[in-house]
């Protein structure tokens, strides 16, 4: 009954009017059930419509140009830059660095925190349901730094394990990195508990907010991280722009990752200083009109509100999980549906997981199927691939179903009974 | 040429694998996968008198894979390397009946590749074994 209610205050149809790509039919003439928001999301006519404003009315370079563009699109870029510590609760905007994305986040902490503050024998604790990039970075600096990699032990149905917590958090442990979301298993990570525990044990946390920042309310100081990193176009914003959040202290820090332009204050021949946060970490030219483009992206979900979208997606979710649990030979990874965010994978007997997106594809329907960047993780599950719907809040009940239906075609071509 | 990829002959060999399994004393085995989709296979070929007396294969991943491994074990039972060597990817292509995208094609074509890396190691033994180089 409540599913009534709130899809009334909640106007889907409404929202899908903004996003173009939406109602355009595709090559096989059927209409777009996007499900892969995981990968990537849509982009609504204001960011689309930001992006060209850019492009049309004060594309410049940013904080370079004595001349009217360049003032415009440095104030737009600022602006941004102040729209995204507001929706992460950062206290000051100089702890807001523009990136190419999470990937290049991580990798900047890794790099710039890593060389300078990991000595031979510390540890960094991590867990096998991170993404590629959230673990990759950090093999390689342990690697060069003689540090030790440790893992936080997953219980059986796809959570952190807690209770082990005391175990793996040592004296010696100076990073957690830990995602808030898992992008294939829809675990959301308690980052409270684990960050007041890495805290006492005077470790830093490093948040992976790929999945979670565009599904919820994040907010650094409420629980306190030290790091968090995220990508704009998993938040319906342009790619090849990202955000890291960091402690400016801790900034402050840590060398340079990338140099160059921008990130200096004096260069001579010999030796340079350099600029000040936030600048110090943005060497080169910046993504402008795609950091412009986030901050529409932002003003959009924040004119839809963090609850609603949670409320929508939350039902999405339950359906999917009650509908395709009846469905035979399929299996859901990942824990029960009151610990876990809008993303479902699961394997269906007798259809590999290649064959049965390329199916659902048949029907119009864009999953994901492989390893999802999580290869110990799916090492783990013991299950080479899996099939991800994931679900955004443009989504709407009768996807889900045509979701469901279009596995069964699957089977059925499959010649399942 | 189908359109349909999940027509009975790719599901036939997906189903009912010909020479799925293991030889005793292959003359030359080699694996490989397909990092996109982690389809695995694994062919092991009898050769005798540059000829192939038997070939077997081993794997698992989505159905194109699979099913193409079972096809060009098939095809290639009694042909020469010869005959090998002449066979190219468009072939094999031809083999599997369906049309396949790019991204589908890397299933399509992974046991192809892999008996074209065992012709090209075979060949290099033979090259070191006469003392020649091969050319
Ligand atoms: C949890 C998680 N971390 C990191 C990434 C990497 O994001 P990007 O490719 O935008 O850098 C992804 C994206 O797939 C992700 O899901």
């Amino acid at each position: 009954m409540s599913h009534v209610a709130l899809e009334s205050v909640f106007d889907v149809t409404a929202i899908r009017r903004d996003f173009p790509i939406l109602d355009k039919p595709l090559p096989n003439g059927l209409p777009l059930v996007y499900l892969d928001n995981g990968a990537t999301a849509q982009k609504p006519r204001q960011v689309i419509e930001k992006l060209v404003e850019c492009y049309e009315n004060y594309n410049a370079n940013v904080h370079r140009g004595i001349h009217a563009l360049g003032d415009r699109v440095t104030t737009e870029l600022e602006e941004a830059r102040e729209k995204v510590r507001t929706l992460i609760g950062a206290d000051e905007v100089e702890e807001i660095i523009f990136t190419s994305g999470t990937t290049m986040s991580i990798n900047l902490v890794a790099d710039a925190w890593g060389r300078k503050f990991l000595q031979p024998g510390d540890e960094l604790l991590l867990n096998e349901m991170e993404h590629h990039a959230n673990l990759v970075p950090w093999q390689q600096i342990a690697h060069e730094r003689g540090a030790v990699l440790r893992f936080i032990p997953l219980t059986a149905d796809g959570r952190l394990d807690l209770s082990a917590l005391d175990d793996v958090l040592t004296d010696r442990t100076k990073l957690v990195a830990v995602t808030g979301l898992s992008n294939v298993l829809g675990t959301i990570n308690p980052i409270g508990e684990i960050a007041a525990k890495a805290h006492a044990r005077g470790s830093l946390v490093l948040v992976d907010g790929a999945q979670s920042v565009p599904h919820g309310y994040v907010d650094v100081n409420c629980p306190q991280i030290d790091f968090l990193a995220f990508s704009g176009h998993k938040l319906y914003g342009p790619t090849g722009i990202g955000v890291l959040y960091g402690r400016r202290r801790l900034l402050e820090q840590m060398d340079p990752f990338l140099c160059g332009g921008n990130m200096i204050r004096r260069v001579r021949k010999e030796s340079s200083d350099f600029a000040d946060l936030p600048s110090k970490f943005e060497a080169g030219t910046l993504p402008v009109a795609q950091a412009i483009g986030l901050g529409a992206a932002i003003d959009y979900v924040q004119g839809i509100g963090f609850d609603a979208i949670a409320a929508h997606e939350r039902q999405l979710t339950e359906r999917a999980f009650r509908q395709l649990n009846e469905i035979p030979g399929l299996k859901i990874v990942g824990p029960g549906v009151s610990e876990r965010g809008s993303i479902v994978s699961f394997t269906v007997e007798g259809v590999h997981p290649h064959d049965m997106a390329e199916l659902l594809d048949r029907r119009g329907v864009a999953v994901r199927a492989g390893h999802h960047c999580t290869m110990p993780l799916h090492e783990w599950l013991q299950v080479t691939a899996t099939t991800r719907a994931s679900f955004a809040f443009y989504n709407t009940l009768a996807e889900v179903d045509a979701l469901c239906e279009a596995i069964q075609y699957a089977r059925k071509v499959f010649r399942l009974k | 040429m189908s359109d349909d990829l999940y027509d009975d002959h790719i599901l036939d060999h997906y189903e009912s694998p010909y020479h799925r399994g293991h030889l005793d004393m292959p003359t030359i085995v080699h694996e490989d996968e397909n990092p996109l989709c982690g389809d695995q296979v694994r062919l092991e070929l009898l050769i005798e008198n540059d000829r192939v007396r038997e070939a077997w294969f081993d794997g698992h991943g989505c159905a194109i894979s699979q099913a193409a491994a079972s096809i060009l074990m098939k095809e290639i039972e009694g042909k020469t390397l010869e005959e090998l060597r002449a066979f190219q990817a468009k072939d094999m292509l031809d083999k599997l009946k369906i049309r396949l995208t790019a991204s589908r094609q890397k299933c399509g074509l992974l046991s192809f590749k892999i008996l074209k890396t065992m012709i090209y190691t075979l060949d290099e033994r033979k090259g070191q074994g006469d003392g020649s180089d091969g050319a």
